[in-house]
């Protein structure tokens, strides 16, 4: 299925809706990419909250996706992943490496928030 | 009793439908929380390791009854070209398919017993079980 992305000021944020095939998620990747130029986005918010399985497919692509839009100037952060989700992941030895993640989409924002003041005071 | 159900896999799409069949039977079996979780991650797994390598195969899951313990049984068998080494194939980290070599090897951690057979020309069968606690 399809995820929505709502802008918010300097943010996007996709909300996953239902499971995602692989499809599903290599279309997020490329819709992202293509908004975070289109609105001058400086954070992404992916909203996991629904996803009963993350796999090594949809780490590494979750990954990617990260890696990737931080190379077009927006720092994502992954929202959302639920205690059991998170188990299985540790379980099979997988990590996001390097990006960031929040409990929900509320610290999520306020992630963003501290991460573009730092910039700010950074003279960046 | 439950009966056991078939998920032919030959598409990325259908990975999703054979963890979801998993985890519904794994529901009804008595199963909860994170072994849900646990069951159909390892159910996705080797979808992926069907769909990546031997593009065709069926993954069957099965009721399991002995010694008065309870449990779920997948078996994922293909027709691919089989794996020339196995024991290699175990590895974490090692992948032929551009993945992350995960799949195989995490598939085992999630669950309490894991066997595969492979010979090569002969397709991959991997049988795997986790009993309820």
């Amino acid at each position: 299925m399809h995820v929505p992305i709502l802008k918010q000021g300097d943010c996007l944020i996709a909300s996953v809706q239902s499971v995602l095939s692989d499809a599903d998620l290599l279309q997020l990747r490329d819709d992202l990419a293509d908004r975070v130029g289109k609105f001058r986005s400086r954070g992404v918010i992916i909203d996991v909250t629904v996803l009963d399985v993350i796999d090594s497919f949809a780490t590494r692509t979750l990954r990617a996706v990260a890696h990737m839009l931080l190379l077009r100037g927006a720092e994502t952060v992954i929202v959302g992943i639920q205690p059991d989700v998170a188990f299985a992941m540790v379980q099979l030895g997988l990590s996001l490496e390097g990006v960031g993640t929040s409990l929900d989409l509320e610290e999520g924002l306020a992630y963003l928030d501290r991460r573009f003041k730092k910039s700010l005071k950074h003279g960046k | 009793m439950e009966n056991e159900s078939r998920v032919a896999i030959s598409s990325a799409a259908d990975i999703v439908t054979a963890r979801q069949k998993g985890r519904a039977l794994a529901t009804q079996l008595g199963f909860d929380g994170s072994d849900l979780t646990l069951i159909a991650t390892a159910i996705s797994e080797i979808a992926r390791n069907i769909v990546a390598h031997a593009k065709s195969g069926e993954i069957r899951l099965t009721p399991l009854n002995q010694n008065g313990k309870s449990g779920i049984l997948i078996v994922a068998n293909d027709e691919g070209p089989g794996i020339p080494d196995v024991n290699r194939a175990m590895q974490y980290g090692y992948s032929t398919a551009k993945g992350l070599g995960v799949g195989l090897p995490g598939a085992k951690w999630l669950m309490d017993e894991f066997e595969i057979e492979s010979k090569v020309g002969n397709g991959t069968k991997v049988t795997m079980r986790k009993w309820l606690k």
